[in-house]
């Protein structure tokens, strides 16, 4: 508890904090209650797996993308990222499990390399991440010219798991949540990386290397980015080269909704997982149930996030 | 000693690449069509350019600043002009003012959102981008509305080779030139950037310059919807796409600091030109689309990799 009450020192009362602390939590349920007053039946065991069905994708997408917020960065590739994946996933991880293992772990050095070059060079991540958008998205065509592929039968069988009483994507959601959670903000290193995040001159005097927690954190992201996008293959069975495109601008809305800042190293795994399911509940079900015609689902996005930030300006305006 | 001194300014190595890629190009093809492609770059390139001033002045304010609404801004504003236009002739001046109107009300409308409930712009501009882009899709029924022929015909028109949308772009480039170096609302930014809290003390009022550097991004992607519609016969959704990478991708490389406080003009003119013409070269090439992709990404983080990164203002 002492680190998340150094966080919030500034703010003198117990209340706000508490309330900011749980607003991820309350928009997903805010979200829950308005599906449940729509459509009770969707509140059951088919109803969730239907409803989260690709909500795990997302909230690896957007675990990854939490990892490069933490030090500051922001990783604009990532949707094209888990779309290269997932064609390696569906082609060469199918065909020769041995070559697609390779790819996918080159693929990771390459994030690790991006992370040392961005450092050492003092680059601009956002550039940098835009262009190996179109690298991932031109290596990904060249794969996968056309939509297809088939993914490799023990991830599907993974994927389709049926857990007894709580659908599979809610158990999977906590694991992935609660994992990163204690690595990051429990762990002694998880401290340094994300002080890497909140004071670089802190840590580099303190003797941590910042060179090693760029590449780490990059790293990271590249290695959530992969399990994305496998998951991504697990369940659609089929591989398509724009299939992650919208992951990029989700992944970021879904850290910021989660508690994240986009700057000094003040994130949440726990919040950013449960932002990814409200995004991903409030996406398309909740839309469908409120008869909301196709032509404004987007808006709706834009609407929620603006909608939760601004409570979250309001509840910081009046603790602080 | 004056040649060291050009070498120095960060813009002149945009252009330098710009050159590079078009005698690639040229050696190509053996001289053919060497003058065409200068004129069709010098097109596309204002597209850019237009966005890129706006882009340039909303990142010099600083860390984080950022409009990534401009491509739904840009796909809005072109459906605005083209449906108040209507095929007519004689409404073309009155659907510019349209689109310049609905891109400075989406700019003003990102300000608001940054300003009255405390959202990073960049997710304030994300935001509004799914709300524009919901509207464009609502608005324009996802069909490809035609200019009036006028318009189409004055976006296309050359004078002695140099397309008239390049005089314009040069002219505003020149504008932004004036405007960031010698005015004061010029000199506010590149304050700002280099740290808001001075400038606050310093007496300069940050929050209408930031309020007037969001609406002027949002004006010129309108402006831009408005043309592209003109150039390309048609509006539509996606016209806009390409410009979330370029606007932000020629700022950094023509030699404007990321980290805000330092703009360049000049640098905004030669990136277009270097990007348009390496799609050029690589188009002349006959590569494949996956391969364009995956070398014009390559070029890019390598380009940005030997620019090198500018020390970081603390």
């Amino acid at each position: 508890m002492s680190d998340l009450a150094a966080k919030t020192a500034r703010a003198p009362r117990n209340t706000g904090r508490l309330l900011r602390t749980m607003l991820p939590a309350l928009s997903m349920t805010l979200i829950l209650l308005g599906i449940a007053w729509l459509n009770p039946r969707a509140i059951s065991y088919f109803g969730f797996s239907l409803m989260l069905n690709l909500a795990i994708p997302i909230a690896l997408a957007t675990v990854a993308q939490m990892f490069v917020i933490t030090i500051n960065e922001l990783d604009l590739s990532i949707g094209t990222f888990v779309g290269f994946v997932g064609c390696v996933t569906a082609t060469w991880l199918h065909d020769a499990p041995l070559v697609g293992v390779l790819v996918l772990v080159a693929a990771i050095g390459v994030y690790a390399g991006l992370g040392a070059l961005i450092h050492l060079r003092n680059l601009p991540s956002i550039v940098v991440t835009l262009g190996m958008s179109f690298v991932w998205q031109g290596l990904a065509i060249l794969i996968l010219p056309k939509p297809g592929g088939s993914a490799p039968e023990w991830l599907t069988g993974f994927m389709g798991i049926k857990t007894p009483f709580v659908p599979f994507p809610i158990i999977a959601a906590v694991v992935i949540a609660l994992v990163v959670h204690f690595a990051l903000m429990r762990s002694a290193y998880g401290a340094v990386l994300r002080g890497a995040g909140g004071n670089q001159q802190a840590i580099g005097r303190a003797g941590w290397s910042l060179l090693k927690t760029k590449v780490i954190m990059f790293a990271l992201t590249g290695t959530f980015g992969v399990i994305s996008g496998m998951a991504l293959i697990g369940i659609t069975t089929s591989a398509d080269a724009n299939i992650g495109n919208g992951y990029t601008l989700l992944s970021i809305a879904g850290v910021i909704l989660g508690g994240g800042e986009f700057v000094g190293g003040r994130v949440s795994p726990i919040g950013a997982v449960i932002g990814a399911l409200t995004l991903a509940l409030a996406a398309s079900p909740l839309l469908t149930f409120m008869n909301i015609p196709p032509d404004w689902q987007v808006a709706a996005n834009g609407v929620i996030l603006i909608t939760v930030l601004a409570a979250r300006a309001l509840i910081g305006r009046k603790g602080g | 000693m004056r040649m060291t001194k050009l070498f120095a300014t960060p813009w002149i190595w945009s252009f330098i690449g710009a050159v590079a890629v078009w005698l690639a190009a040229v050696i190509f093809t053996g001289g053919h069509g060497a003058g065409g492609m200068i004129t069709a770059a010098l097109s596309l390139a204002v597209f850019t350019v237009i966005v890129g001033l706006g882009q340039m002045f909303v990142i010099t304010l600083g860390p984080g600043n950022v409009d990534l609404s401009l491509p739904a801004n840009i796909g809005l504003a072109s459906a605005v002009a083209m449906k108040t236009m209507d095929g007519n002739d004689g409404m073309i001046a009155v659907g510019l003012l349209a689109a310049l109107a609905c891109g400075a009300v989406i700019g003003l409308a990102n300000y608001a959102l940054i300003r009255l409930l405390r959202i990073p712009p960049i997710i304030a501009t994300l935001s509004s981008s799914f709300i524009i882009l919901s509207t464009d899709i609502h608005y324009g029924r996802g069909l490809q509305i035609k200019p009036p022929q006028g318009f189409a015909d004055f976006a296309n028109v050359q004078i002695l080779g140099i397309p008239i949308l390049g005089l314009f772009g040069v002219a505003l480039a020149v504008l932004a030139w004036v405007a960031l170096q010698k005015m004061v609302y010029g000199r506010s930014v590149l304050a700002i950037g280099q740290n808001m809290r001075a400038a606050k003390l310093a007496g300069i009022p940050v929050e209408r310059v930031r309020l007037l550097t969001y609406t002027l991004s949002g004006a010129l992607g309108g402006i831009n919807g408005a043309l592209l519609a003109g150039y390309f016969r048609g509006a539509s959704v996606d016209i806009g796409n390409e410009y979330l990478l370029s606007s932000i991708a020629v700022v950094v490389i023509g030699g404007t600091s990321v980290a805000g406080g330092k703009a360049n003009v000049p640098g905004i003119w030669g990136a277009s030109l270097f990007l348009v013409l390496l799609l050029t070269m690589l188009n002349t090439f006959g590569v494949s689309a996956g391969l364009r992709l995956l070398l014009t990404g390559l070029i890019i983080v390598g380009v940005i990799t030997a620019a090198g990164g500018h020390k970081a203002g603390r």
